[in-house]
This record gives structure tokens, sequence and C-alpha cells, in this order.
């Protein structure tokens, strides 16, 4: 066995990176490994797709029926999807109640002490929307995941959000080993959508992994509880999926210390591709129409 | 003793060579804590005053050792922990309720566990899964359990520890609820331990609670009489409010509330309508006071009860509030008490005459307790609060003399210093100072527990506080401080 790989998928909320994260996961499969999904957002729907069901129960939920994660076994928690992926969701409080942050710190320690991590090729985190505290900065910390993939589409609140998550690295680079394994775009359609991510890539100083490709079946095979992979496997969407996995798998060590930037910075980048206007002319623009 | 007197140092000198100790940052930033007392400017009161120079209420200086606490013990440990028949809860994981059980010695009548819980120690015992999916349910439960254990409890305080804050728990909507579930005052307190600089903005949260929680409530059916007062800011440690509520009894005052020591929620809820606020802490009551004379109309004047010239002054300040038949008893308790206070100071002035004090203690004894020394012959050479504001060392000023050394929010290693330095024949402070100053051969007493002794407020409370500094000073220990065998042959 090889040293266990540790990645996690982070992006803006609704950019699809349980989706993403999940289909990409199933095609790994295929290369052979061994993957252990570790759900990090309360909504617990980081494993529907591998296992076919509905939520499973979380780490949190159990351990607060049980008294506490001490009385927890780890096959209470640690469910088997796909082809033998092992799937795990630390969950969390009801929204507007309780630290969903300290939530994610228990439930991966849980799993680390009672070997959730061994004979595993893979640890797969699946963050919520942003770094909003340090306990969703957990996945990123020392010796937890080496690799960070973005999730991220050509809308420009998902380029804000990819930059901050890039702070988060930056942040976490310097005192742990965690590294930017590169941006996955996420087609939503916007206007020179490639290119952007490709600019955004390029001043964070990391790859554009891969673009994939906006396509209905995703949709069909999600409203089935299943990934593409397992929907349609030979379909033009699963292979896009498995060219996914394969450049993460030979991403390896390759991942970079990132180099965000400013909020001028992104706007600027934003008004060169000509989709966004300047504060000034764009006032001046609001001011000419209500005159 | 082989102790070697210094020559007695100047004490700007004194303090500019603490201050060389510190990294230059550091010690710019304390310079403006310490400070001497400076002669009043010609033409102003005394009131305007020799140390409000001194910098205060402000963060303490990263690194240093400081006496300080948090607003989470401001407001359980001094505000709301002896109202004696509600229940404080201490919300949230267990070392702060447990290890601040008991600290302060609030005396109490009543049954403990039936009808009085000022010794009890309740705690919410946060868990991790507490943390994550919120405490309100726990807390509902608590409330329930301690309604149905203890139901002559007569109203429950819920004292927020840091985590409550943290993740956002709604203990106000909490309240409300379990207020209407079993119709008892239930008071959710925001005091969470890494609000503000030291304890006294707890004591700031607590009396804002009082305010909202009990005072906003019902109102209460008591028939004021034209003579009641409130005593306001006695923690009633070793039964001080007990030696000062006879006083006030005496010279024909009916007493309605005591705040918070030996109190009752009731004596709360009817203290506006009393005649006039008598607060004896200012630093952590006179925010209820301000809020009762602006929304109930009733007027309030400081007191002290520390030593019999401070204790006759206010005697007569509070009689001439009222009428003369008060104003006559006041006259009559004086006099009354006069040949104990002869009989107290014949004995022991002539013991502890001349001797130097230092002082180091909260936000109202540095110089309430002055001019008790001051009555019994003794000087106080330097004197500090831990969490005093400006209007504290305003009030300073007039108790203390020129050249006293002032020392604001002091550190450990600044007030070793001092006391090193000047040697003085006592200190007064706390327990984290009492066994060093003590192992440098210098008597000590503690001004915030007295000790395990006590009263010493009134005049009763003036004999044990002459006696117990008798003891401290003149305790025959001091002459053996030094190794026999070290003694020169």
């Amino acid at each position: 066995m090889s040293a266990l790989r540790q990645i996690a998928f982070y992006g803006k909320g609704g950019i699809g990176k349980s989706t993403t994260s999940q289909n990409t996961l199933a095609a790994l499969v295929e290369l052979d490994q061994k993957i252990l999904i570790v759900g990090c957002d309360p909504k617990a729907d980081s494993t529907r797709l591998i296992l076919n069901t509905k939520l499973q129960d979380t780490v949190l939920h159990l351990a607060a029926e049980a008294g506490s994660v001490e009385d927890l076994e780890l096959e209470d928690v640690m469910k088997v999807g796909y082809k033998g992926i092992k799937c795990t969701e630390a969950g969390g409080p009801e929204p507007g109640v309780g630290c969903a942050g300290r939530g994610v710190i228990t439930a991966i320690n849980f799993l680390e002490e009672n070997g959730a991590y061994d004979d595993v090729d893979y640890v797969s985190y699946d963050v919520l929307g942003d770094v909003v505290c340090g306990g969703f900065a957990m996945p990123i910390r020392e010796n937890k995941a080496q690799e960070i993939y973005i999730v991220m589409s050509g809308e420009m609140m998902a380029l804000y959000a990819a930059n901050n998550i890039a702070k988060g690295i930056l942040k976490y680079a310097n005192s742990g080993g965690v590294r930017l394994g590169g941006l996955i775009c996420n087609e939503r359609k916007t206007d020179r959508e490639l290119e952007l991510a490709e600019a955004l890539s390029e001043r964070l100083g990391c790859k554009m992994i891969h673009f994939v490709p906006r396509d209905n079946i995703v949709q069909h095979a999600e409203l089935r509880r299943e990934t593409v992979i397992q929907y349609a496997p030979d379909c033009k969407q699963a292979n896009e999926y498995r060219e996914l996995a394969r450049k993460i798998h030979d991403n390896s060590g390759k991942g970079v210390v990132p180099t965000p930037i400013t909020m001028e910075e992104l706007e600027e980048m934003l008004m060169d591709f000509g989709i966004m206007q300047s504060e000034e002319d764009r006032l001046a623009q609001i001011a000419a129409s209500e005159a | 003793m082989a102790k070697d007197i210094p020559d007695p140092i100047a004490p700007e000198k004194l303090i500019e060579e603490v201050l060389s100790a510190y990294p230059a940052k550091a010690a710019k930033k304390r310079a403006k804590h310490l400070g001497v007392a400076e002669p009043v400017p010609e033409g102003e009161t005394e009131i305007v005053s020799k140390c409000d120079t001194v910098k205060s209420n402000v963060k303490s200086v990263p690194g240093v050792m400081t006496i300080r606490g948090c607003a989470y013990a401001g407001s359980k440990g001094v505000v709301w922990g002896p109202v004696k028949d509600m229940v404080h809860i201490s919300h949230g994981p267990v070392g702060c309720g447990h290890y601040s059980w008991s600290q302060r010695r609030n005396y109490y009548t009543g049954t403990t566990g039936v009808d009085s819980f000022v010794t009890f120690q309740f705690t919410t015992d946060f868990q991790e899964k507490d943390i994550v999916f919120g405490g309100d349910k726990k807390l509902e439960k608590t409330i329930d359990e301690i309604n149905t254990l203890f139901p002559l409890a007569k109203g429950i305080s819920v004292q927020s520890e840091c985590p409550i804050g943290l993740i956002g728990d709604d203990i106000e909507a909490v309240a409300r609820k379990k207020k209407k579930d079993i119709g008892k005052t239930i008071v959710p307190v925001r005091c969470e331990g890494f609000r503000g600089v030291s304890q006294s903005l707890g004591h700031h949260i607590a009396n804002d609670c009082i305010r909202d929680w009990v005072l906003d409530g019902e109102g209460s059916e008591y028939e004021a009489t034209p003579y009641d007062v409130n005593i306001i800011g006695d923690y009633n440690i070793g039964g001080d409010a007990w030696s000062s509520r006879i006083l006030l009894e005496e010279i024909g005052l009916n007493v309605v509330g005591s705040w918070s020591g030996d109190a009752t929620l009731a004596e709360m809820e009817n203290a506006p309508k009393a005649k006039l606020n008598l607060i004896h802490c200012y630093r952590s009551m006179n925010y209820i006071c301000r809020h009762m004379e602006e929304k109930h109309g009733v007027p309030w004047m400081e007191y002290n009860f520390f030593g019999p010239s401070q204790i006759a002054a206010s005697l007569r300040a509070i009689a001439a509030k009222f009428d003369k038949t008060i104003q006559d008893k006041a006259e009559a308790v004086i006099a009354k008490y006069q040949p104990l206070v002869d009989e107290i100071l014949a004995k022991y002035k002539p013991r502890l005459e001349g001797k130097k004090v230092m002082l180091y203690v909260g936000g109202l004894r540095p110089r309430h307790v002055v001019t008790a020394y001051d009555d019994l012959g003794m000087e106080i050479a330097g004197t500090g609060y831990e969490f005093a504001h400006g209007d504290d060392y305003k009030r300073t000023g007039e108790h203390i003399k020129e050249g006293t050394l002032i020392y604001d929010d002091v550190t450990g290693y600044e007030l070793e210093k001092f006391i090193e330095t000047i040697r003085p024949d006592l200190v007064g402070s706390g327990i984290k100072e009492k066994y060093p100053t003590q192992k440098m051969g210098i008597p000590f007493r503690q001004m915030h527990s007295w000790d395990y002794s006590g009263p010493y407020h009134g005049y009763d409370g003036f004999a044990i506080f002459a006696r117990d500094m008798d003891l401290a000073i003149n305790n025959p220990i001091w002459g053996m401080f030094d190794a026999p065998w070290k003694k020169s042959a």
C-alpha cells in the first residue's frame, strides 16, 4: 500500500463540490484506489451518491444520541457504498445553533483515532462553502489533506470564494504541509468561463486541473442518488470525471503554495476580461440612465 | 532580623527603577498606571485629586502577571452569587463554576439547600455535544431539575461562561420560556469571561441584568415607609452588611434591601421603593443606583463604614438626608459607641501607631480602608486598585497624603519590587500576594476575604479590624524570621 493520500474539496456553496467529488471518487475506484470520504458539512450530503441512499447517520448525531463520541464504534458511523468506498459524515447542529466548526474537529479526531484511515489509499474531505472558522480549516491543517482542490466556476462570487480559500491555504501552508492542488471549473456557461478560470489559476500560481462541462446527465444521475459513473458509465460525462480523477491521481505531490490576490486585483482581472466595468464607469452609466 | 533597612527612596525614583526592567513599549504603557499622589493644585478642592492622572480600566500588558479576574467573576462571583434565595447556574463547562466555588465569604442566614444556595455550586457541565449542538436544551433541563429539586428557590440566574458567547446560544429565549413555564424569575447574564478588561465589566453587565430582568418585572407590593434605605454594594464578607445594618437601624432607618450580601430576590424587587440608596462599593454597583435614580427617582449617596471617623461622618451625612429625629439618633449612636472606640484606640493605637501599610485590593477598599488605618495612627505608603476606573481615582485623593505611591492593575513584579523596597510594616492584599509577602518577612492581611475573619464594617467591625492588624504586625513570629544559626555570633 502506498502512503495515505489525503485530499479535500472546497468551494463556494452550491458550486457542486459534493457532486463533483463523489463522481471523481467513483472514477478513482476504477484506478484500484481504496477510498474514505469524510463529509464535513452539517448538511451531510457528501456521500449520498455513493451510498445510493438518503442521508446517512452522522458521527455527531449518533454521538449526541449515545452521549459522546467515546460511546461510538467506527462501524456505527462508517457505511460502505459504491465499489467499496467507505463513507462517513461529520454532521453537525441544525442551522443557527451550536458550533458546527467544533463538530468537524470532533468528528475528524474520532475517525482518525478509531482507525477509519487505516487500510485506505485516499481520504477525501468534502467541506462546506467557505473557511468560515478554525473548525472548517481542520482538513487543511497539518497532517490532514496534502492537497486542496477548489471547485469553482466563471461566476464572480465563485472566483471570490476560490481566492479566499486560497488565502486560508496560504496561512496553513506556511505552518504545515498543505498545498493547493488546483482549480476544478464546474461549467456554468458564463462569459469566457474557461479563460477566466485559467487566468485565475495563473494568478494563484496553481493548475487548472480540469474544466468539467455542463451536462444534464449529472442531474439525471443525481435524482437517482447515483454518480454518473454508476448511472451511465459509458456516457461522455463519465469520461470527463475519469479524466479528472486521473489528473488528481497524477497530481500527487505537485500541489503549490498559492499566491492569492487582493480584491482590487480580482476586480481588475474581471475588467480586463471586459465582463466587469470599473466603478467609475458604472456609476457614470447609472447617472446617465437616470438623467 | 537581618533585613537591612534601606534608605528611604523617593517614590518617583522607585517607579523609574521598576519600569527600567521592562521593554520600552511595556514600560511606556505601565508608566501611565504608576504615580505618586501630588499636592492639590491651588484653588482646587481636594477632590480634584492627587492621583486622578493614573490611567485605569484598560487592557493589561501581555506577558505580565496581573491579579485581575474576568467578567464572569464580576457577575457570578461578586454581584449575583450572594443573592441567597436564587440558584446561580454557571452555564458552560464545569471549571469556571467549580474553581470559583465559595471563593468569597458572603455570609447569609437561611437553610442551605432548602431556601438558600450561596455555598452551592450549580453548573450545566458542558460536554462536547453541547458545544456542537448548542446548550439551550440542556439549560432548560437544568432549570427544570433545579425547580424540582429546590422548590423554594425564588429564581435562577444563568451566568454565561465563555463558550456561550462563542457558539451564540440564545439564553434570553430560554429565560423567557422557562419563566413562563415555572413562573419564577430567570435572569440570563451575558458575562462571558472574554468580555472587557477585568471583572469590572462583569459588574456592569450584572447590574444591567438586575435592571432588565428584576426591576423591570411586575413590581413589588411592598408598602414603603419614609425611612426606607437600601444598602448597595455590601457583599457581607464575614458579616460586613450585618454590622452595618445594625447602625442604620439604630439611627431609625429601615433597611429594605441589602445588595447583594445576604440578599433575597424580594429585597431586590422592593428596592426601588426606598427613599435613599446607600452605596458602599461604588465600583461594582453605581450603575444600578444611577438607574434607580433616573427611573424610580431614588437618590443615592456613598458612605464608608470602615473606622470610627468615617463611620461617624457617614452616619451624619446619611442622617442629614432625613429629619431631625434621625439626625438626633445618629448623634446618640455615635456617642453611644464612643467608649468602645476609645477602648479600641487605647488598646491598639500604641501598638500600631506609625506603622506603614501598603494596600492593593479591588475597586473600593484601596481608598475606603485608608481612614480606618488612619484612626489607628497608621500610615499608607502605597495603594492601588485591580480594576478601578477614573472616577475611583478621583475619589481616592481626599483620603491619601502627598507622596503616596499609587499603582493601577499592578503587576506581580512591580508589587514585589515596591514591597521589597519600601518594606512596609503591613501589606493588605489578596491570597496570591499573601505568601510571597510573608516570605519577605513582612506581615500580611488579606483585604478581600478579611483572612477568614471579619466583619470589618461598623463599630463592631473596627474592633476586629484593629485586633487583626495587631495580630499580624506584632506577631512574635517576625522576630524569629532568620534561622538562629545564621545569626552573627
